[in-house]
């Protein structure tokens, strides 16, 4: 009984040793805060990046046998090369190490740090969502395509109006689950010394010396986040499944 | 039939593929004159598909030229967009857009294209509908429609761009059977406005009773063309007398 107590008493001291005192739980709260800015932030440049690059392997693949020579052909060529390079140095490096390069290197000239995090990964995201939507694109039928041309709309508007409408509608689940990774991804943010969520708690873990109350706190929020948004994702499966189609 | 104003000029029209080792199209020359419906038959495989997707350049020739209006559409400079506002195509997989509603099928194009307002382009979309019997289903989407019903709605898309020749390319053989009849019945309905219409078809009834020519493809060449009654009644070659043996 009287093991049980202390016990029990430790627990509740911890507690109010990590969280309460000195109001330490705003750590984890505005880190929260950084770490959702962050991700939407970085997925919407990842969609963005991922449409653009999307349909340029998707032209290339589906029209450049029969293209006529000449500049436009060129150009695509061109694009296309600089798409797999950026897909292969992306995918092939870790996104840590491209953090870094991004804070350190490419934009060493900006301190904000929130920008630079959401730039590079909405850049990192971008390179796995442009192979999401390149799916989504190559798996409508030539039928939509020939329909919008037959109408009159060139290559640009039959995509934008006809093709990328439905691919989004077909890829949407697998988006939706990009941000669940892109979520726990950006707990390396902290290697650039963003204070996100999983900062927040080390930073914690540092002022106290007690490492288990603020690691299993921030474990516990996150696996919350991700139970929540993949029950969204489920949830927005099974809509659309049911839905016109 | 009215008008002999010449529409559409083909001039020894190739389609080859694998380098001229395959000759989908072997140098057709035909012209199609306004008010005109000219229906290609033939055996599968006899390249009557490839030529009408050639007309607007959905295929692209390898050789030879097609004039619309008077324009070599062939040409690298001219703007294939601009004339093909002007032909309409019906798919034989209908090809409506599922993620939109049935009216809204049909005003993209003129709004986007033509610059209509969407007051003004749902007004001649509503008179379309009425016309097919489908004005009550334009708020439904594709998928909730028969295969007749979307053909219907498909024919009418086209038609909303106001268009001055109709590309039918099979436009009832994914039907079943008892849908057939109504689809027939707005192209004849068509016909009968003087639509200029190149019909793909295996509906030789239709093509018997509607077309002004009939073009015999075989092989990627026209075997024989003329009236209905000349290619039905008085077939030539012999190639054309085994076709219509096995289809009549």
């Amino acid at each position: 009984m009287e093991g049980i107590q202390t016990w029990w008493e430790g627990i509740q001291q911890q507690f109010y040793i990590n969280f309460i005192q000195d109001d330490r739980w705003k750590y984890l709260w505005n880190g929260l805060g950084v770490t959702l800015q962050l991700t939407f932030c970085a997925v919407l440049i990842g969609i963005v990046l991922g449409v653009i690059l999307a349909m340029i392997r998707s032209t290339y693949d589906k029209n450049y046998q029969e293209m006529r020579p000449g500049f436009g052909r060129f150009m695509l060529k061109i694009l296309n090369i600089i798409a797999k390079i950026y897909l292969t140095v992306i995918r092939g490096t870790p996104v840590v190490v491209q953090l870094m390069i991004m804070y350190y290197i490419i934009l060493a000239s900006s301190n904000n740090k929130l920008l630079v995090g959401m730039i590079a990964f909405g850049v990192n995201s971008g390179a796995y969502v442009a192979e999401i939507v390149r799916s989504g694109i190559m798996s409508i039928d030539p039928g939509q395509f020939e329909a919008g041309r037959s109408l009159g709309f060139n290559y640009v508007q039959t995509m934008r109006y006809v093709i990328i409408p439905q691919a989004l509608k077909n890829v949407l689940p697998a988006l939706a689950n990009e941000f669940i990774v892109l979520l726990k991804e950006t707990s390396v943010a902290g290697y650039i010394a963003m204070q996100d969520l999983t900062k927040g708690g080390d930073i914690i873990r540092g002022v106290t010396y007690s490492p288990f109350m603020p690691l299993i706190g921030v474990a516990l929020i996150y696996l919350v986040m991700v139970m929540f948004f993949t029950f969204l994702v489920n949830k927005l499966e099974r809509r659309l499944r049911n839905s016109e189609r | 039939m009215s008008g002999n104003e010449s529409l559409i000029r083909v001039e020894n029209l190739q389609k080859h593929y694998n380098k001229g080792a395959i000759k989908a199209l072997d140098g057709i020359n035909t012209e199609i004159k306004k008010g005109e419906v000219v229906v290609v038959i033939g055996p599968s495989g006899s390249g009557k598909s490839t030529f009408l997707r050639c007309l607007n350049l959905l295929e692209v020739p390898t050789g030879g030229h097609i004039y619309f209006d008077g324009v070599d559409i062939t040409d690298v400079k001219s703007d294939i967009n601009i004339h093909r506002q002007r032909m309409g195509m019906v798919f034989q997989h209908f090809n409506l857009f599922p993620h939109m509603t049935i009216l809204k099928n049909m005003i993209i194009a003129p709004m986007k294209l033509q610059g209509k307002s969407e007051a003004e382009a749902t007004e001649l979309a509503m008179k379309l509908l009425r016309r097919v019997g489908l004005e009550d289903r334009a708020n439904a989407y594709p998928s909730q429609l028969s295969g007749g019903q979307k053909q219907r709605i498909a024919i009418v898309r086209a038609l909303c761009m106001q268009p001055e020749v109709m590309l039918f390319d099979e436009p009832t053989s994914a039907l079943d059977p008892e849908m057939v009849g109504e689809v027939l019945e707005v192209m004849k309905q068509l016909a009968e406005e003087n639509m200029t219409m190149v019909v793909v078809t295996h509906e030789m009834g239709f093509a018997r009773e509607v077309a002004t020519r009939v073009m015999f493809m075989a092989d990627g060449r026209q075997v024989e063309e003329g009236t209905p009654e000349e290619i039905f009644t008085n077939p030539k070659s012999e190639r054309l007398q085994t076709f219509l043996a096995k289809v009549l």
